[in-house]
């Protein structure tokens, strides 16, 4: 039955095409601090649920839409407190969370703990087919609501305890010091009561605890949010609100920057880089962003397990002329990699330029004879997996082919395996059939050094697609979550890094940035270190 | 006539079928898994994704598949999105609107520009002005239209500001202009040299040496004895071109941003969207299917030598 409403929402809306429709669609422009940012966007793939969204069209609006527990400040990455009046705890195991009074959602309701609890056991739970639900792995009691197979023997997570009206206790099971820092992810976000009770409808329109509301979402076409006037927080909007508007591609919603019919871009087409400046005369940013792309290797591949093997990647890794090909093919959009994490980071951070030392400078000779030393090659020629529908990767893996067969010496050394579509690249991947290195890139989280190296690295990890596995990694990865000291736990972790340089377990290619244009009507346009537009700090004029 | 509309409408079942199939047995061919996808580079949960494909129903064996999408279709259900969970009726009844009236504005433009066009230059075929047009469309027919999509961009909206550069989300005429002029430049072309040459090949027939014979009237000569037995090449080739216009427009689509058909059965594709791209593609052929029909009920009023029993 529900079907046959769809059909006839199909057939209505085909008759009312044939009735003209003249209406003007141009928005009213005005100016000041009730002034109104035209922000171009991409229809999120995913239903807006906190837990749900891992991209960043979609994570945009909950950034303006939610708030959690910390927030990751703008400008240095570093995890401040939000809702969050306290986290504390005595073992880095269990902590005690204690909400900030004083805050309520769009709709009226109080932000309470169990606001919280009941978010995280919603995203952690299988059946709700939430794309973060990863998220709450280290919570006591995931494997019971989230179990590997078969039907949850538990609705909510055992680690979770509402103790008072705005406090709760969490349980890890395992050690995790820097754990109250990954609280600024979308994904552990407080609900409202309407996201359970009326879910068709808050997803319609979305209703959060942010600095925003959303007015008004036609799904493909435009979000129009709000500044929302009873926004306790400090980061209150300097502008009136935002219009998201849906561009086909990057393309496009360039073409209308430059008409004057959109205010902000946050995504130049790599084939405007060299306009780009003359176009905007100067209102273009291009920042850091916590995202390094690497080449991984299979591990599960006898011939690249093996200790000559890891000679011959650090070998790859000097043949690689970073900089050559950041500066031409990227324009200066990348920066040469030198560590395994990302400059937003910063010093505290972990973020350690020149960890890689010589392995990532780039010296043909030296690579040549390392490589040689390492017994060749495996099965004779390297070959780059990549997928070719996305993010224009054959130019630079053809760069990375030809610098290395430069090096080398052998125009056959290298060529690059193009794969159609990203969900076939995920399917080789998944197969473990590939026999050279892959693409791999990794956005960061949540700005910590652990999420640099944990995930990707790990023995088992959940994106070690090649499989890397060093007992030494791993037990400077445990000792380091298990320190309560932040700073002696970020040297361990740089140390775990050390490791990964040493093996070379993947090569560092490249930091990513974030890049913006923006119309003269606006200023104070910054991105975070997510690369998502500080929206809140804009103003119009 | 009844009972040949009648076959053609019987006909039209068998086709509906095998077209659907094959185009749903080649999404289920091509490599990779969307479900998988939509993790993106992140963690992967096979349980997780386990459940998301019974939930859709992608676990099943393909004749199991299709038989569900089917039966789905014939109660109105156009099946579910794999990745934002939306029925693929709304995303449907949100494309189809605008590019029904890209297409509208596009045909008309081609019928009447491009008719006139034909009919200018057959009546004094071989002159200067013949020449001169048919180079014109020669042109057209060889420019690749993102070429004259990005060239009208250029001139009319940035040069002159006469147009926006970009259709809105609303897809409002005045927007559609610019898009539709570009869209429906190709098959100006043609329509003009099929017109052309049918025209001037009838200017010679005997018919027409008969009509003026008679003493009728210039205007009735052209307008319905030399027109109307000039129009069925062209009517043939209008009405397979409704429908290359309705799918086809996936690049001039991109260019001008206009959120279409075009661009949807592209956006599908690319992220293995079965049902979107089956549920498009199955309403483009049954466009095709009724335009031919249309087509071939014309002949009998175009050409009275013309008879359906």
């Amino acid at each position: 039955m529900r079907g046959a409403a769809h059909a006839g929402r199909v057939a209505c809306a085909v008759a009312v095409v044939l009735a003209a429709s003249g209406c003007g669609g141009a928005s009213d422009v005005i100016g000041g601090p009730n002034g109104v940012v035209r922000s171009s966007w991409g229809d999120p793939q995913n239903p807006l649920e906190p837990a749900n969204t891992n991209e960043v069209q979609g994570g945009k609006v909950l950034d303006m839409v939610f708030r959690g527990l910390k927030r990751y400040n703008p400008k240095t990455g570093k995890a401040e407190n939000a809702l969050a009046e306290k986290i504390d705890t005595a073992d880095s195991t269990h902590f005690t969370v204690t909400v900030k009074d004083g805050w309520t959602f769009s709709d009226g309701e109080k932000v309470t703990a169990k606001s919280f609890v009941d978010a995280w056991n919603y995203g952690a739970n299988v059946d709700n087919n939430q794309k973060n639900a990863y998220f709450f792995q280290y919570i006591d009691g995931y494997d019971k609501v989230h179990p590997e197979s078969g039907q949850p023997t538990a609705r909510a997570l055992s680690g979770l305890k509402v103790t008072g009206p705005r406090t709760f206790t969490v349980t890890l099971s395992q050690r995790f010091s820097t754990w109250p820092d990954t609280l600024g992810y979308a994904a552990f976000a407080p609900l409202p009561r309407a996201f359970y009770d009326h879910h068709a409808d808050w997803l319609a329109k979305p209703v959060g605890n942010g600095p925003y509301t959303v007015e008004n979402y036609t799904k493909g076409s435009q979000m129009s949010l709000r500044t929302w006037k009873g926004y306790p927080g400090a980061d209150r909007p300097r502008n009136g609100g935002v219009d998201l508007v849906v561009y086909t591609d990057n393309n496009t919603a360039y073409t209308d920057l430059v008409a004057g019919n959109l205010d902000l871009v946050d995504d130049v087409p790599a084939s405007q880089l060299k306009n780009v400046r003359s176009d905007l005369s100067g209102r273009y940013i291009n920042s850091p962003a916590g995202i390094i792309q690497t080449l991984a290797f299979p591990y599960y591949d006898k011939e690249w397990n093996t200790p000559d093997a890891a000679k011959v990647r650090t070998g790859l890794s000097m043949a690689i002329n970073r900089k050559q090909i950041t500066d031409t093919i990227f324009r200066k959009t990348r920066t040469p990699a030198t560590d395994w994490t990302s400059p937003v980071l910063g010093a505290d951070g972990g973020y350690l330029a020149g960890l890689c030392g010589r392995a990532c400078d780039y010296d043909a000779a030296a690579a040549k004879q390392l490589i040689q030393r390492g017994g060749g090659i495996p099965h004779g020629r390297l070959t780059i997996t990549y997928n070719a529908d996305t993010g224009s990767h054959k130019e630079w893996v053809d760069a990375v082919c030809n610098s290395i067969n430069n090096a080398l010496g052998n125009d056959k050394a290298c060529v690059g395996g193009p794969v159609g579509t990203f969900a076939d690249f995920r399917n080789r991947i998944g197969q473990r059939k590939l026999t050279g290195p892959f693409r791999a890139g990794w956005q960061m989280d949540y700005p910590l050094i652990q999420n640099f190296l944990q995930p990707l690295y790990y023995t088992n990890a959940s994106s070690n697609d090649g499989k890397w596995s060093d007992p030494r990694f791993d037990r400077l990865i445990n000792e380091a979550n298990a320190d309560p000291d932040t700073k002696s736990a970020i040297r361990t972790f740089q140390r775990a890094e050390g490791v990964v340089r040493d093996r070379m377990a993947a090569i560092p290619l490249w930091y990513q940035n974030g890049s913006a244009g923006y119309s003269d009507r606006v200023s104070h346009v910054a991105l975070n270190p997510f690369s998502v537009p500080v929206y809140n700090e804009i103003r119009v004029s | 006539m009844g009972r040949y509309v009648a076959r053609r409408l019987l006909q039209m079942i068998p086709v509906f079928i095998g077209s659907t199939l094959l185009v749903f047995s080649m999404m289920y061919a091509l490599p990779g898994d969307p479900v998988r996808a939509l993790a993106g580079e992140q963690t992967v949960d096979p349980a997780q994704i386990a459940a998301m494909k019974k939930d859709l129903g992608l676990d099943l064996p393909l004749w199991h598949q299709y038989w569900n999408y089917m039966v789905g279709l014939f109660q109105g259900d156009f099946g579910t999105q794999i990745a934002s969970g939306r029925p693929v009726a709304d995303i449907i009844s949100e494309a189809f609107p605008i590019t029904v009236r890209l297409t509208l504005f596009a045909f008309t433009f081609t019928v009447l520009v491009g008719i006139s066009i034909g009919v200018f230059a057959g009546m004094k075929a071989d002159t200067l002005r013949d020449r001169g047009l048919l180079i014109l469309t020669l042109l057209l027919i060889s420019v690749p239209s993102f070429v004259l999509g990005f060239l009208g961009q250029y001139f009319f909206a940035f040069q002159l500001g006469w147009v926006n550069p970009n259709v809105s989300g609303e897809a409002n005429w005045n927007e559609l202009f610019l898009p539709a002029v570009v869209l429906g430049s190709l098959s100006l072309a043609y329509v003009a040299r099929l017109t052309r040459t049918s025209i001037a090949e009838n200017l010679r027939s005997d018919y027409m040496r008969t009509a003026v014979a008679k003493g009728l009237p210039r205007r009735r000569i052209i307008g319905v004895h030399l027109m109307r037995n000039s129009m069925i090449p062209v009517v043939t080739f209008l009405g397979t071109d409704l429908g290359a216009l309705m799918g086809g427009a996936v690049v001039t689509e991109g260019i001008f941003n206009v959120k279409g058909v075009g661009y949807n059965i592209f956006d599908a594709l690319r992220h293995r969207e079965g049902a979107t791209v089956v549920g498009i593609v199955t309403l483009i052929v049954v466009v095709y299917l009724v335009s031919s029909l249309l087509v071939d009920l014309l002949y009998a009023v175009l050409d009275p030598r013309i008879r359906y029993a």
